[in-house]
């Protein structure tokens, strides 16, 4: 059996990913999980500098998933590069950082500090948190903004560039179309819907934000579809996310187009799920005596 | 060392209205501290994120000495995966992860004349602190109302004084009250329980300049420290994001409340 797959190049021993901000930067959830089983650790975003991220409360549940207003908070680059990249390094598994940002130069800041890091193997440039006011999905919610800030990242960039696309957009296919044309070597999506919940015996919002951003199993019909129309768009590789809880999920997402796949809100549900999920999808092959995993992608028939 | 496993319930038993007071059988209890807490999840899908309950004793299945197999929570049903909790009888399943958080720091009480602090559900966290704590112990505990659950539990490890805000039991008032009431003095403070005492108290020990040790508790979804959701202010910059945010779930829940903006 063969899981594994390539992504602009850069080969990875399986589909599975963390999904950004889900997983930090892979410490706390290697108690849990063998970082070695994955295809790959997407960090969570990181900026030039510090970022403090949102008041609290950043957090609440709703039915069947989660909302959330982090803000991105974090604690820089320079940090990451210290602390973080060592200690993924000790793994073997691919190194994926998100870089967020709010402006332009910004993200170029963070992309050029990370070019020198061998041990990173793709960006991955979030133009897409819905938690955050200045920059961020500023560029990700109109076709020409994302164009431009990914012809600039490219431009900068040493290592292959993935574009995280947001599902609050009209034309999902408009805005894959528009980062393929500029230069993404991938694209990742989706990354959170946003949404807002009012507790109605405080009568106060459930986030200090007021809104946040929905994951967890309730929004995987709507990543499977934003997923697929994506696929259809565009030729680039695409990493596929929303709500993926088991490798079943995982596969629907092959099926649709994705090339791979992350995991995101369930790492919270079970801080096993990233490596279950692989093993999921590897049941899955036997099941179906599918040889090679790169034979499910888009494999959807009408 | 955390982990995530399927444990069994015990027993469980409705102790004052809403309040319900578990045992569950889990190897985690050889290793677990006062303060700490458990990520409860629930099994209804619909309810995904693991709740963060505090651990109220520890002991053994048997009831004797020994090594603790067994943990005990006394929660209040505060919405719909407590709710489930609380229709758990003997011998079903029960999937936790712990042991989570740092607990409370006990040699910083040795000796010393201390007020051991809970109100409401902040007070069962305090029984195990009180079985633990090598002190002279003035245990405070705050309630609503005369539904004084684990008072008795309490009265074997020291003097309780009660304080309930409708008067039906001990001071009429909070804790802060209590404390005034009956002029006790302290030289270490360890707390548990809402927002506004956890204040009194922080402005107390700053007063008296004396250490407080406050257990907090703030929404949160990975229980583990990744995802940042319970973050708190913090005086002294954090160790995981340098911004002056600590992570309520990892860094605490246990802090020193003058190194905590709240």
């Amino acid at each position: 059996m063969n899981t594994h797959v390539t992504l602009a190049g850069v080969t990875i021993k399986n589909p599975v990913m963390t999904a950004s901000g889900t997983f930090g930067s892979g410490m706390e959830y290697s108690e849990f999980v063998d970082l070695n089983r994955l295809g790959a650790v997407v960090t969570k975003g990181v900026a030039n500098v510090p970022w403090p991220g949102n008041p609290t409360p950043r957090v609440a549940e709703v039915y069947g998933g989660m909302l959330n207003a982090i803000g991105l908070q974090n604690p820089g680059v320079d940090v990451l590069l210290e602390r973080d990249i060592p200690f993924l390094k000790q793994y073997d598994t691919k190194v994926i950082v998100n870089v967020c940002g709010k402006t332009v130069e910004d993200y170029i800041e963070v992309v050029e500090k990370l070019g020198e890091e061998q041990a990173v193997s793709m960006l991955e440039i979030n133009v897409s948190c819905p938690n955050v006011k200045e920059g961020a999905i500023a560029f990700g919610q109109k076709a020409d903004a994302l164009y431009d800030i990914t012809k600039e990242v490219k431009r900068h960039a040493k290592q292959p560039v993935i574009m995280k696309l947001s599902p609050n957009v009209t034309d999902i296919a408009e805005m894959a179309k528009a980062a393929e044309a500029a230069g993404a070597d991938a694209l990742s999506l989706i990354n959170t819907i946003t949404g807002m919940k009012i507790d109605i015996h405080r009568r106060r919002f459930a986030l200090a934000n007021k809104t946040g951003g929905m994951s967890g199993p309730a929004v995987k019909p709507i990543a499977v579809r934003m997923v697929y129309q994506a696929a259809q768009a565009v030729k680039i590789p695409i990493i596929g996310m929303g709500g993926i809880a088991n490798g079943e999920d995982a596969v629907e997402f092959l099926l649709a187009g994705a090339t791979a796949v992350s995991v995101g809100a369930m790492n919270f549900v079970n801080p096993c799920a990233c490596a279950e999920v692989a093993e999921g999808i590897e049941r899955y092959m036997e099941q179906y005596h599918i040889e090679n995993v790169t034979d499910l992608i888009g494999a959807v028939q009408e | 060392m955390k982990q995530k496993h399927t444990a069994t319930v015990l027993s469980q038993r409705e102790i004052a209205p809403d309040i319900f007071d578990m045992w569950i059988g889990t190897p985690l209890a050889a290793e677990a501290k006062p303060g700490q807490f458990l990520g409860i999840y629930p099994g209804d899908r619909s309810t995904l994120l693991p709740r963060p309950i505090s651990i109220c004793e520890t002991g053994t299945k048997a009831g004797g000495s020994g090594q603790a197999d067994a943990l005990r929570i006394v929660y209040r049903i505060a919405g719909a995966g407590t709710r489930e909790f609380s229709g758990y009888r003997e011998g079903d399943a029960i999937s936790i992860l712990g042991n989570l958080g740092n607990g409370f720091p006990l040699e910083q009480g040795t000796g010393k004349r201390a007020f051991l602090m809970g109100g409401g559900i902040g007070v069962p966290p305090i029984l195990e602190l009180a079985k633990r704590l090598d002190a002279e112990k003035r245990i405070i505990v705050g309630y609503r109302d005369a539904g004084l659950f684990l008072k008795e539990d309490l009265e074997k490890y020291g003097t309780v004084y009660v304080a309930t805000e409708d008067g039906s039991a001990g001071t009429k008032g909070n804790v802060m009250d209590a404390i005034r009431e009956n002029g006790l003095e302290a030289d270490v403070i360890f707390a548990c329980g809402p927002m506004p005492m956890l204040r009194a108290i922080r402005a107390y020990a700053a007063e008296h300049h004396i250490p407080a040790y406050i257990s907090l508790e703030e929404h949160m979804a990975c229980g583990v420290g990744a995802c940042l959701g319970c973050v708190v202010k913090t005086a002294k910059e954090d160790r995981h994001s340098h911004v002056h945010n600590a992570r309520i779930c990892t860094d605490g829940p246990v802090f020193e409340a003058q190194d905590v903006d709240i």
